[in-house]
């Protein structure tokens, strides 16, 4: 890795999604990845403002381009596919002179927004790779069957992210491969678990999130790693309403892909906020404690 | 599935308007319904994707802007990557709903409820503050007992945080909102 990047770490990375801010960070140090925070960050709008004008949005995004851009950062990484989709939807749409002329307005600003936006897992994957990932793992996550839940943002629209292919990403799947672990097939990697409706259209987000969850038990999986913090907080943090909803109890654990690259890196679990989820993590750390001790590592 | 005679409201000027908002050429849907199969939203549709797309290209205005569809759509972004022809069937629904707004059509009103709601988050905080969200969007919908079993758990993790965090990007931000609603910007 050479230079910083600009991070922007978005707002449910603040609350409800704090572990994965925090294994983000504390994943990134470890590995000589330097993140500097976009300076006064704002939230992009993500989809309640794309849902209502394009200008506004795509002016709430750019405040954040433009604020990453006054740091001198040509490289900007967030963990959230939301976030990166509300970004990258303004720079796209910015290209139209009439178009950027309406956010200007709306921005007060010149929207000068040519900065290279990616998501986290993909500059991990892009300016480290598998290889020297795998050689910072201290620890293998020997013994762990990971399902990958990528959601519907990571690689759609397809233009727009271009990352991996859009029905099969293998991104996750590779990386935890190469960390040790076993990859379950997973048929849902994906498929929408109904994102923001969840508080306006609760029974179509517990019946879709069911679904993802049942898939992934029938994998054999004994975790499920996601990339969302949308995606987490409806499979983790509706858990029990999923069970109400459709009778069948799990206690699948779903943990962010850098929780369970912090752990192959030799983070303490406190770091990367195990500790923070509705559905208990320990039976992944009781597995991986058995491999180390076995092992004679961590 | 109902029989709708179309001559009669067909609407030219809405399908163009449809056309050029969307930067899409609706002709170009050929009913094939791939938009339709892919979609996990269309259990509690009203109207299929690929029927919204029919209402669009007959003119079919009322139709087309009264549906639920366009509040329910998840925008996972699958029927866009579907279709056969290149038709970004998600922007087409999501520009529908721009105009089903400005129309003053509200079929769904607790979508629309959430989408105000978190928008005014960030207008008054700059970022979202998830519990003002959820008691905003309580007191709009009168959903007060809504996700309420959520509360004591993200309190035990300590994830609720109880007032907002401030950002002096925040007036920025009010003042994007505020240029926006005087109709800069449109």
């Amino acid at each position: 890795m050479s230079a910083a990047l600009a991070y922007y770490p978005g707002c449910s990375q603040t609350a409800s999604a704090r572990e994965y801010d925090l294994s983000t960070r504390a994943c990134c140090q470890t590995l000589g990845v330097e993140l500097n925070d976009v300076p006064d960050w704002t939230c992009c709008g993500s989809t309640p403002a794309h849902a209502t004008d394009h200008a506004l949005a795509a002016a709430l995004a750019a405040r954040n381009l433009a604020q990453a851009m006054d740091t001198g950062a040509s490289n900007l990484a967030t963990p959230c596919p939301s976030c990166l989709l509300a970004l990258r939807t303004a720079q796209s749409r910015c290209e139209n002179e009439g178009f950027k002329g309406r956010v200007e307005v709306l921005l007060g600003r010149p929207a000068t927004l040519s900065i290279r936006t990616r998501s986290i897992l993909q500059v991990l994957m892009e300016d480290l790779g598998l290889e020297a990932l795998a050689e910072k793992a201290v620890r293998p996550l020997k013994g762990l069957r990971v399902a990958s839940y990528y959601g519907c943002l990571m690689t759609r629209p397809v233009g727009l992210m271009a990352f991996e292919d859009p029905d099969n990403p293998t991104a996750m799947d590779r990386l935890f491969l190469a960390l040790g672990a076993e990859a379950a097939p997973f048929a849902l990697k994906t498929e929408c678990c109904g994102a923001a409706l969840g508080v306006p259209r609760k029974e179509a987000v517990l019946e879709l999130s069911g679904r993802i969850l049942a898939a992934a038990e029938e994998s054999g999986a004994n975790v499920l790693a996601v990339a969302c913090p949308l995606c987490q907080m409806n499979l983790d943090l509706r858990r029990e309403q999923i069970e109400g909803y459709t009778g069948q109890r799990s206690t699948l654990p779903v943990l962010y892909f850098t929780q369970l690259l912090g752990l192959a890196l030799g983070l303490p679990e406190e770091a990367l906020g195990l500790g923070l989820h509705n559905v208990g993590t320990r039976p992944v750390l009781d597995i991986l404690r058995r491999t180390w001790a076995s092992e004679d590592v961590g | 599935m109902p029989v709708m005679e179309l001559s009669a409201s067909q609407d030219r000027a809405f399908f163009e308007a449809v056309c050029a908002k969307s930067g899409q050429d609706l002709l170009r849907c050929y009913q094939c319904g791939n938009c339709t199969a892919g979609c996990p939203m269309q259990p509690y549709y009203d109207l299929a994707a690929h029927q919204v797309m029919r209402l669009v290209q007959t003119g079919q205005r009322k139709a087309a802007l009264t549906c639920s569809s366009l509040w329910l759509c998840a925008g996972c972004g699958q029927c866009s990557a579907r279709c056969p022809n290149q038709l970004d069937v998600a922007l087409i629904l999501e520009t529908l709903r721009h105009m089903a707004r400005r129309a003053g059509y509200n079929p769904q009103p607790r979508v629309a409820q959430f989408s105000r709601a978190f928008l005014k988050s960030v207008h008054s905080h700059g970022r979202v503050f998830e519990l003002g969200l959820l008691l905003r969007y309580k007191l709009a919908s009168g959903r007060l007992l809504d996700d309420a079993d959520l509360a004591p758990r993200l309190l035990k993790v300590g994830k609720l945080h109880l007032t907002p965090t401030s950002t002096p990007g925040q007036a920025e931000v009010a003042a994007i909102f505020r240029r926006y609603e005087q109709g800069a910007g449109s």
